[in-house]
């Protein structure tokens, strides 16, 4: 940063090893396209897995994984745990109930804690923006953090388990028209999607809400913002649906829920617009009748449910490879 | 004592003055610049060659921790700070636990200020009782106590009609009231500057329209009931042409930007890191130069250290859970010689900024180097090179981005009442 003077900030991606490999995995953000399509493709290896008798393999035995959860999640939780045993590591399940206003000191305590029963990995889910930043640099950087969602701020697996039903569906990104839709304010998943979507080289990334939804300045991310549905999800390939949470109601942010779907609902007819061949997808869980019309979320073009089976491949890579990359600068260290 | 500063470079703009001279003390003040006056023979000499000599700064805005919790710091610590850092006179903010708002309080401060001995302490008084924002606080009896200066700092007043009476109320006793403008409903659970980065990083913003729309409203009930009113910390620069505009059309009020503002941008927010979680929030770059802009041509004419110190739990959380504010008395006059290196100020601005527009604000006689005034002063050497950390440092926080980091620029000596109460030596 050349405008402060002195400044001793230095931001670094702390979520890399010196020579480029992935050793946290935190956000999107400072992740090339070659390091993105690796995620990708090492998921594509482990996609068939769960078909298969022995659904395991042993890359990470004898490697202890606790999966932090300070905000409550069913199924993310399920899919990296499943993730975990199916690379043969051990998995330790803890939901660690915190209100937004507790002591720093506590959650610094809880992890020294844990990172004293020697865990490798910590998947960590938390309510502040940044809180696996902090935890990666500041508590204990020599555990491989994997980003479970923090805050407003990032998604990445789920972001990378979009992208991989992405290119599964379509084939790839050149040419690619997504438009994500809902509430985008208080979203880390589109925040996350829309960086990936830019540096896989998708041809057009559109933000489609209202503008109490829509956080300031979110385009200079690389995104269009539009406020019509119409206009927003025309010809577009791909449509993200967001879920809209029902305490927008009472923020002053939404006058009814009735409303919110009749200009931004998807319904068979709004998806119409759509490129014909379209697919709809959700980072789920889904509202019937708020975001999504029940025929859409269950007809043909939904790749709803695949999503959630992507899932699991996807966190198996970037746990596989964060770990990898981890060992390898423990070894180079020592 | 009588004391003579030999051949120091004396820098007073109150004087216009920066030139090599010597400085005459005795009983505690200023007695004479220049040639020894008749009669007098100092008891210490002290050799000031290569060396700046000036008044005392003096902080318009510090923590002091006391009374309240001892672990972040107490009156002894952070008075011992400020003289360290050049700072011989320091304002301390009303929120201490209990707050500022009684004579009993106060006057536990400036006790405890006298027995440490080391920088003094103006206590800032509470608007309001308890800072609440509902009651009218004891003004007279905390002006008679030793206010410098009423705040509610950013703490709302419930509404227009009740800060009116407070600053009508005020106005009787012609004290001055200084305000950080923030409309709290705007700001909300904000706490970084709203803008695209802020939205990027999934930060709550605090909207620019938080300070400007607070000021615009207090602007104009400074006009209407004629007090003497300050603007602390200002973080915008449409603020600062809210406040020229202000001046223009003859209102006398001034206004202070902290010093962090005029180093650091939102950017810094990028690592999350929470020693850049401020109050008001680190804003643009467009702000910065603003600011800059404010300061150089005198709209802004004080700089105010915002010292905040925290123990190091506070700041180990994640960024919005960790408590807001640096530690930054010590490391005032550093970052302002390096603002004089980048030509926005020169030397002698840099005083005025720290010392004499201070003193003029608050109404004391203060802030310069006229005989009779109390031998508050400072020497510098501007060219040292040092390392701020646990051998350097007298404050309980460490909460700063400059903790081992190299600075340039460097107290020697600091005097209060003409007497030695820091050497580096």
């Amino acid at each position: 940063m050349s405008s402060a003077l002195n400044n001793p900030a230095h931001p670094r991606n702390v979520q890399l090893t010196s020579d480029g490999r992935l050793k946290h995995f935190l956000s999107i953000n400072g992740l090339s396209k070659a390091l993105l399509t690796e995620i990708l493709d090492t998921a594509e290896s482990f996609a068939n897995m769960g078909e298969q008798a022995v659904k395991k393999v042993p890359l990470l035995r004898g490697k202890t994984i606790v999966n932090l959860f300070f905000e409550n999640s069913t199924r993310t939780r399920a899919t990296f745990e499943l993730a975990a045993k199916r690379l043969s590591a051990d998995v330790l399940n803890l939901d660690i109930k915190t209100s937004s206003t507790a002591k720093g000191e506590t959650l610094m305590d809880t992890l020294q804690n844990i990172e004293a029963m020697y865990a490798d990995m910590f998947v960590v889910r938390h309510a502040d923006s940044g809180a696996a930043h902090f935890i990666a640099s500041q508590i204990t950087p020599r555990v491989a953090i994997i980003n479970a969602g923090d805050g407003r701020h990032a998604h990445p697996t789920q972001a990378m388990l979009d992208m991989f039903t992405i290119r599964k569906h379509k084939g790839g990104f050149e040419g690619l028209k997504v438009a994500i839709v809902g509430d985008i304010l208080h979203s880390r998943v589109a925040r996350s999607q829309i960086r990936a979507l830019n540096t896989l080289g998708a041809a057009e990334v559109r933000l489609v809400a209202p503008k109490t939804l829509l956080p300031i300045g979110i385009e200079e991310m690389g995104a269009k913002i539009y406020t019509r549905m119409e206009e927003g999800i025309k010809d577009v390939d791909v449509v993200i649906m967001l879920r809209l949470q029902k305490e927008r109601m009472t923020g002053a942010l939404l006058p009814s829920e009735a409303e919110f779907y009749r200009l931004y609902g998807l319904t068979t007819e709004k998806l119409s617009y759509a490129h014909p061949e379209a697919i709809v997808m959700h980072p789920g869980p889904i509202n019937r009748g708020v975001e999504i019309e029940s025929a859409v979320a269950d007809g043909p073009r939904s790749v709803i449910l695949q999503q959630v089976g992507y899932g699991i491949a996807t966190r198996m890579a970037v746990m596989s490879m964060a770990m990898s990359g981890q060992m390898h600068e423990r070894a180079q260290i020592q | 004592m009588k004391i003579s500063i030999l051949g120091g470079r004396v820098i007073d703009p109150a004087q216009v003055l920066d030139q090599i001279i010597d400085v005459h003390i005795q009983e505690g003040k200023i007695l004479a610049l220049g040639d020894c006056p008749t009669g007098f023979k100092a008891e210490q000499t002290i050799n000031a060659e290569g060396l700046i000599v000036c008044p005392g700064f003096i902080d318009l805005c510090s923590h002091l921790r006391e009374p309240g919790p001892s672990y972040k710091g107490n009156i002894a610590s952070e008075t011992q700070a400020a003289l360290a850092g050049g700072f011989t006179q320091v304002c301390a903010r009303p929120d201490t636990q209990p707050p500022l708002d009684s004579p009993a309080v106060i006057r536990v401060v400036r006790e405890r200020a006298e027995l440490a001995g080391k920088a003094k302490v103006l206590p800032i008084g509470a608007l309001t009782q308890g800072l609440e924002g509902q009651l009218l606080s004891n003004m007279s009896s905390l002006q008679a106590a030793g206010c410098v200066a009423l705040t509610n700092l950013r703490r709302p007043v419930q509404d227009n009609l009740i800060l009116r009476r407070c600053l009508e109320y005020a106005a009787t006793f012609d004290i001055l009231v200084v305000f950080y403008p923030e409309d709290s409903a705007l700001k909300g659970s904000g706490f970084a500057h709203e803008g695209s980065l802020s939205s990027q990083l999934g930060l709550e913003g605090i909207p620019e329209t938080a300070e400007t729309l607070a000021l615009a409203q207090t602007l104009l009930l400074v006009e209407q009931t004629g007090i003497r009113a300050h603007f602390a910390h200002l973080s915008t620069a449409r603020a600062v042409t809210q406040v020229a505009e202000a001046k223009a059309r003859g209102l006398a009020v001034t206004a202070d930007v902290a010093l962090s503002h005029l180093l650091f941008t939102e950017a810094c927010l990028e690592s999350f890191d929470s020693n850049f979680h401020l109050e008001p929030p680190l804003r643009s770059e467009a702000d910065r130069l603003g600011l800059l802009q404010g300061l150089k041509d005198g709209t802004i004419s004080a700089v105010s250290s915002s010292h905040l110190p925290h123990e190091a739990a506070a700041k180990m959380a994640p960024f919005s859970v960790s408590e807001p504010g640096m530690s930054s008395l010590e490391v005032v006059l550093p970052q302002m010689l390096a603002l004089v290196e980048n030509g926005w100020l020169n030397l002698g601005d840099l005083v005025k900024r720290l010392a004499l527009a201070p003193a003029k604000l608050l109404g004391i006689e203060s802030g310069a180097l006229w005989p009779g005034y109390a031998a508050d002063l400072i020497l510098v050497d501007p060219e040292a090179n040092w390392v701020l950390d646990e051998q350097t440092s007298f404050s309980a926080g460490q909460n700063t981005p400059f903790w081992k980091q190299s600075l340039k620029g460097r107290v020697v000596t600091s005097l209060v009442d003409g007497e030695i109460r820091f050497n580096l030596n």
